[in-house]
Parts: C-alpha cells; structure tokens; sequence
C-alpha cells in the first residue's frame, strides 16, 4: 500500500508517533498478521473438534476402544516425521531469507517426503482399523477419532499441495515479495500444524491408551 | 449409478400451486431482470466496475443489496406464516400443510439471520470501515471479493431450494436426531447444511480480513482511542466471527459426516451425542446474536452523536463496554436450553453471566441518552430509528433479563414469548440500526440523500407494526402458545395471533414505504444531490466526496485527535482564513480487478449443488475448478494498478468539496 502522507505544516510534527498511530502497516506485517488471525480461527475450529472427542471418548457402544486399537510405534514414529518436517521447514525459511535456491528446494523436498511419510503411516493405520471392523461407523468414539485425526491430516495434505505450488511458484516467479509472504505463511501454516498434532498427540493417543 | 444423482424430474413441486407460483415469478423476475441488463448493454459495465471489483466500497454495496432481496424474501414467508396461524384455529388447517409449513420457518429464520442480517451488516462494515479509518481499502480486497461470492452462493442455494426439491424442516437450527438422516431423509438439510457451510466460509474470510484491516491499516495518527465507534464495535463483531464461526463450520462438518457417511456424532445409536450439537451450536450462535448487534450499536454511536451535535458521551466507556461484551458473549451460551437438565449449579451460572452481560450493554443505551442530553437534536430519518430503537430494545433487553432466570425460563422456553423476545432484540436492534445506516451513509455511497418524506413514513409503519406484530406474541407465550405450530386447538389465542397479522401488514406498509423512498430518490436525484459532507459529520468518511474515488483519500489524512473531521472544522472555524494550500498529489497504488470472487462462487454453486444431490462426478469437477481457480490467483502476474497523479488531480478539481484533514 502506497503511503502519501500529508504535509501539514499547521501542527508540527511529532518526532515519533506511538506504535498505534503511526499509519498503515507494511505489507509483509499485514499479511503475515492476517494469517495468524486465520490459524488461530483455525485452532478455534480444532478445539471444536477437540470437545466433541473429549465428549464421546469413551462412548464406544460395545466396540473397540484405544487402548486395543492405537498402535504406539506407528504413531511415535508419524510424530517423528512431522516434528523432524517442522525443522527442515526452518531450514527452508533461512535459506529462503539468504536467497539460496538450491537449498530451498532441498529443504523443501526433505519436508515433503516427511509429511507423505506421516500421511502413509496415518492412512495404514486408518486402514488397518477399518479392515477389523473398527471404522468411524462403528461407535461415536471412533466417528470422533477418525473426524479429528483425519481433519489433521486433510490439513497435512493441504500443506503438502501447497509446498508443491510454492516450489513452483519459487521456479517460475523466483523469490518476489508475493512469493515471500506466502512461503511466510506456508510455514506459519506447518508449524500450527505440529502444535495441533502435539495435542492431538497428547489427548488421543497418550490419554487413549492410559484409560 | 445414475448420473444425476437422487435428481429428477420429481423433484420439482409440480402440484404445489404455492410453490410453483412462488418459484415461477423468481425465476420471470430474474429473467426479466437480464435480459433488461443484456439488451441495454450494461453487460460489460457491470462485469468491469461492479461484478470483478475488489473495492470495498462496490463489494459493501453488494451485500446490501443482496441483503435487501433477502429482507423481501424473508419476509414474505413471515407473512405467510402469520396468515396461517391467524386462521389455524380450533380444527382448521389453514392453507399451508404441515410438510410447507415446516419449510417456511426454517427457510424464514435461516435466511433472515444468514442471508439478511449477516450481509446487511457485514455491508454495512465494508463500505464504512475503511473510510472511517483513512484508509483507501481492506487489508485482503481479492479475499472481500471472494467472501462476498461465497456469501451469494449459500443465497443462491437456498433460494434453489425453492424450486428444486426443498428446504430443512428441522428449524434454523437444526438440532439432531431429527436433522439427522433418519428423521430427515430429504435434501432439506442437506440444502441448509451447504448453504451454511459455504456462506459461513465466506464470512470467516470477512472476518479475517476486518480484524487485520482494523488493527494493522489505519490512517497515520488513527491511535486506537481515536477509532470512531463504529470501528471498535466491527472489530468487536469481527473478533468474534473468528473465534465463532471455525465452531459452526466444525459442528455443521460433524452433521454432514452423521448424514453422508454414516457417522455417529448426534445420532441416537452408536451412543452419539445429540446434545452435543446443541451446545457446539450455540457456542457459535450466541457470540452471533452479538456479531449481528455490535455493529448496530456503533451506528446508533454515529448517528446519535452527529444529529446531536456533540461529541459521543463516555467515548471510553463504550469501548469498554464492546469489548466486555465481546468477552463475555462466550460464556452465555447455555441459557438458550437451560431445559437440558444440565443440573442447578450450572443453570445459575450461566444465568448469573446473562444477567451480568446485559450490565455493558445498558452502559451503552445510557451514554446515548446522555449524548442526546443538552444537544440540539436535528430529527432526521436515521436519528428516528435510533430513538425507535432505545425504546424497543429496551423492552426486548428486559425481557431477556427474565429468561435468564432459569425457574423463569423452564415455563417460557420454546413459547411465543422467546420469539417475541429475540425478534424484539434483532429487529429493535440489529434491524432498526441497519435502517438507521442505511439512510445514513446513503448520500455518502451515492452523492444524493433519500426522501426524508417516505423514509419518516417507513419508520413509523415499521415501529407501530412490530409493536402489533410482537406484544401479542409475548401474551400469546405466557398463555402456553410454544413457537412453531401449523395450527392449534385453542381458540383464545386467535384474537391475539390475528393482532399479529395486523401489524405484519403494517410493516409490509413500511417496507413497501422504504421501495417508494428508493425509487422517488433515485427519480429526484438532482433535487436531492449533496456534498462531501451533508449531515455536518464528525468522522473522517464525511472528509471525501460522495460518492468517493475509487482511491477514497487523494492525500492520506492526519489523524490529531477523536472526531477527525469535527475537529479540523473547528480549527478552520477559528483560525482566519488562509489562501488554499497548494496540494501535491502523488500516484496511488490500487489492488487489480479480479474475477477470482466470481469465478470461485460459480464453482461453489455448482460443488454445493452437487453435493446436495450426491452427484459425485459434478462435485469432482466443481472442487476442481475451484482449486484451478485459486491457482490462477496464484500465478498471476499485475497485482496491483497505478493510478497516475493527474488524474487525482483532475477528480479534485472536479469536487473541490474534498476537505484536507
């Protein structure tokens, strides 16, 4: 946004104005600010999703619950991979603002190949349930495990999509300031995504399989 | 697999008379309409200054418009539904069978909460905020775009519904088992689920885009306690479409997975929980009711002030008061069903809350009234639907106070009197203050004032006809009418529902008094032509031409102080007349036109439709098009446009109406 500021000689100028008054933010601050705005309407729609599994937790009706189902190594190693992308993904920020291309591009692939990991891992073990009969229409439980482990996930698979456009955004257009913002909020974006799966984490699996 | 679907040519309501009438003169209407716009050739225009502009101003007025269409239709199964309970008496049937009566309350209550007020509001906050603020657009224009789009979509597809199978019989809101597949096998609450769904993403966009807006571009020297009220409380409102809105998509998602695919969140087996629903829901549904009279209340603070002739009183307290109330609007939630049996303790908490969150709001009625106070009142249209409102919503707020009191609302819960109560709040409120904006910021948005002539003559048919439309409807609670009957067996209510009748028919006199004010302006135009400045206004949209550039401010104003412009009027009035200051005008940088909005609500139809009728392949190709859509977004190259600094200086030649500030 362009500022033209008014030349009013009227009322001298102050020497510094306070943070609230001082005009319009730059471009970079808005955009970034506003993507923040998102993410926390994001984790608002999360903890909805939250409630309602700590709501239905133990309302298996006669079905399985975590304890027989949740498969701890497979889901240690699905929260390795996701952490391990997050890093990568600050690698990937450093070497953007250093405007080395060809360690962008590595960092990104790193990260990508860590979340299809996780992915893989999240759809085995969503198959797996499924094959034994403990599908998401077996119980309320299990309807609120799949909605939120798998919001989750859509959320990793988005992230993913996007990665892959910012790449080639990064090819086609090289480091612009659109381009910028947006790989600010991808990582914004990814690292949201691991404080929700510390969570997810933490209430479905941890307190899942203590029960 | 048939490739449309559960669509065919069943449908479509043949043998309804009411219906096919109805759908038939919309769809004559609409035809009419474009071919109109075709044949004059305002086709191109339109596409390139009103359909693909990413101005907030245009993108404002199209949701008032939207919302005014809306207000029509709304009110239109109102009428109908006050005409059927005037007669449904003892073992009459009235003319509505119970399957379209069912329909009607839905579609009313839906439409005019989602599709009215919400657009209304969200208009209202587009066209004014910006300016108030110095600024020359929204923080995200394409996302405005975008947002008004899917707003229009979730429109569309409700009033598809009409035509093209039918609506939700489960009420507004929804609540399981009956919403759930079981109870309600038809496309009805499919329809209503879409709608919500892509219109609530539409508003979240708008929500996103306020706050940041708000807090990140204001005017150089816009301190945050120098934000017109206006300001504060539609970034009170927008805070609270952030936090409330992720809450109703979550809950309509875990609906749709109920329906679609067989999970057990509300339904009866599989231990779902039902009750469930009704909380997620009114986590959402109460910060609403707020969304949707916060930005009243900052118009009723403009309005008040500027037809006063004095500065707002206890500016600061109505600061606080907003943001208290936008706290404290998240832990009311549960007096909308203290009849669930969540035990005493519980029920007088949140009773206590209900009765706390009304303290702010009386702050506010009193700093009006103390506005008012000493001030040399100038009775024009706006500042009488804010008195209008005073009074109204006075009563409303008091007869909530009641119903927060748990043993009190045990006997009202789901009566006429709860009806009477919220319509009395909302149209006292949130309505009464829309109108009051309407005619307000009209001049600004169009360079001429509406008839103060026919717009006195709405305001009066609207107050006494919702006083004849409502009070009975109190009566008629306390007596043990509940709320959503086809037709009843006692016939002492009557008297009081025909009374009711009545006085929608005299507001139907003041809407149609607001159709005649529209036209006779429109006609009168040159009459009724004004300046910059017509009201003798205190903030800073009254600083620039009316109707405004596309850039709103030729020169970024200098904010010193609460009241911008008012006190730059004053200083002028002081000081002794200077030689106008040569003024230097540099080139602006104004965000592209883009069809993003559009392009992306044509696909949202097209997915939303699909999905409703599980004609999976359209689905498919629609998300499709939406993403390659987004994409395209993406991959463009111009994002913004330069506007060349002469002809700034030729369109303040042109209006040297401008004031610096």
């Amino acid at each position: 946004m362009n500022i033209a500021v008014a030349v009013d000689d009227e009322v001298a100028q102050e020497a510094r104005l306070s943070a609230s008054e001082a005009g319009p933010a730059t471009k970079r601050i808005v955009v970034g600010y506003g993507f923040w705005i998102f993410l926390l309407s994001d984790i608002v729609m999360f903890a909805a999703i939250f409630a309602a599994y700590a709501v239905l937790a133990h309302a298996t009706a006669g079905g399985p619950s975590g304890v027989q189902l949740f498969n701890q190594r497979s889901v240690a190693i699905e929260t390795g991979c996701l952490l391990a992308s997050s890093y990568t993904c600050g690698m990937m920020s450093l070497a953007i603002s250093s405007r080395r291309y060809a360690v962008t591009y590595l960092a990104a692939l790193i990260t990508f190949v860590l979340g299809a990991a996780f992915l893989v891992l999240e759809v085995r073990e969503f198959a797996g349930m499924i094959a034994v009969g403990a599908g998401p229409q077996r119980s309320a439980f299990l309807s609120a495990f799949f909605t939120l482990v798998g919001c989750h996930g859509l959320h990793v698979t988005a992230g993913l999509v996007w990665l892959a456009v910012m790449m080639a955004q990064v090819a086609i257009k090289g480091f612009r300031a659109t381009v910028e913002r947006r790989l600010l909020c991808f990582s914004l974006f990814w690292h949201a995504l691991d404080i929700v799966w510390v969570w997810l984490f933490t209430v479905v699996y941890l307190m899942g399989v203590l029960s | 697999m048939n490739l449309l679907g559960k669509l065919d040519w069943s449908a479509i309501p043949f043998d309804q008379p009411i219906i096919m009438g109805a759908s038939g003169g919309v769809v004559l209407v609409i035809v009419l309409i474009l071919s109109w716009v075709t044949l004059k050739g305002y086709v191109p225009y339109l596409w390139r200054e009103w359909i693909t502009s990413v101005d907030h101003k245009r993108i404002g007025i199209m949701y008032i418009i939207l919302a005014l269409i809306m207000l029509l239709r709304g009110f239109a199964d109102a009428i109908m539904m006050r005409a059927q309970q005037a007669v449904a008496a003892g073992g009459a049937q009235g003319y509505l069978p119970p399957e379209h009566f069912d329909q009607i309350f839905s579609a009313h209550g839906t439409i005019m909460i989602f599709f009215m007020a919400m657009p209304f509001v969200i208009g209202m906050m587009n066209f004014v905020v910006p300016l108030q603020l110095g600024v020359r657009d929204m923080a995200f224009p394409t996302l405005n775009s975008v947002a008004l789009g899917l707003t229009a979509s979730g429109i569309l597809l409700t009033n598809i519904s009409l035509a093209v199978g039918e609506f939700s019989k489960a009420g507004w809101v929804a609540y399981p088992p009956l919403s759930e597949l079981q109870f309600s096998p038809g496309v009805g609450v499919d329809y209503y689920l879409w709608a919500l769904q892509i219109s609530g993403v539409g508003t979240l966009m708008t929500g996103i885009n306020f706050v940041a807006t708000i807090l990140k571009t204001r005017a150089p020297g816009m301190g945050y306690m120098r934000m017109p009220v206006f300001c504060w409380t539609s970034l009170a409102a927008n805070l609270l479409i952030v936090a409330a809105f992720p809450v109703l998509t979550a809950t309509l998602a875990m609906l749709l997975l109920d329906r679609y695919l067989g999970f057990h969140f509300f339904t009866i087996d599989g231990q779902g929980n039902a009750m469930m629903y009704v909380n997620l829901f009114w986590v959402w549904g109460h910060p609403e009711v707020y969304i949707l009279v916060l930005p009243a209340f900052g118009i009723f603070s403009e309005v008040v002030s500027t037809f006063s002739g004095k500065p707002l009183f206890g500016y600061r307290s109505m600061v606080a008061a907003t943001m208290a109330i936008c706290v404290l609007s998240f832990i009311v939630w549960l007096h909308h069903f203290f009849t669930m049996g969540a035990g005493a303790n519980v029920n007088g908490f949140f009773g206590v809350m209900t009765m706390i969150i009304a303290v702010p709001t009386g702050v506010k009625v009193f700093n009006w009234l103390f506005t008012m106070y000493g001030g040399r009142i100038r009775f024009t249209v706006p500042i009488l639907w804010s008195i209008g409102f005073m009074v109204t919503f006075v009563i409303g707020g008091m007869t909530g106070v009641l119903m927060a009191v748990p043993p009190a609302d045990f006997q009202l819960h789901n009566s006429l009197f709860l009806i009477a109560h919220f319509h009395n709040v909302i149209i006292g409120g949130t309505v009464f203050g829309l109108m009051a904006g309407y005619n307000y910021w009209f001049p600004k948005a169009f360079g001429f004032k509406l008839d103060e002539r026919w717009g006195r003559a709405s305001f009066w048919c609207w107050l006494i006809g919702f006083y004849i439309a409502f009070m009975p409807l109190y009566a008629l609670g306390l007596m043990g009418m509940t709320r959503r009957m086809q037709h009843y067996e006692v016939v002492s209510w009557q008297p009081w529902l025909v009374a009711a009748a009545v006085g929608v028919v005299i507001i139907l006199v003041g809407i149609v008094c607001q159709v005649i004010q529209l036209v006779v302006s429109i006609r009168d135009r040159e009459q009724l032509k004004v300046t910059a400045d017509p009201w003798n206004g205190r903030t800073l949209e009254w600083a620039t031409a009316s109707p405004p550039p596309a850039w709103n401010f030729s020169v970024l104003p200098q904010v010193k102080g609460l009241d911008a412009l008012w006190s730059k009027k004053q200083r002028e009035r002081t000081q002794q007349a200077q030689p106008p200051k040569e003024r230097k005008f540099e080139p602006i940088e104004m965000p592209k036109n883009s069809a993003t909005g559009f392009i992306t609500a044509f696909f949202a139809v097209v997915t939303g439709f699909a999905l409703i009728w599980h004609i999976w392949w359209m689905a498919g190709a629609g998300a499709i098009g939406i993403s390659l859509t987004m994409l395209a977004f993406a991959f463009r190259n111009e994002e913004e446009i330069k506007i060349p600094a002469e002809q700034i200086a030729r369109f303040e030649q042109a209006n040297q109406a401008e004031i610096a500030v």
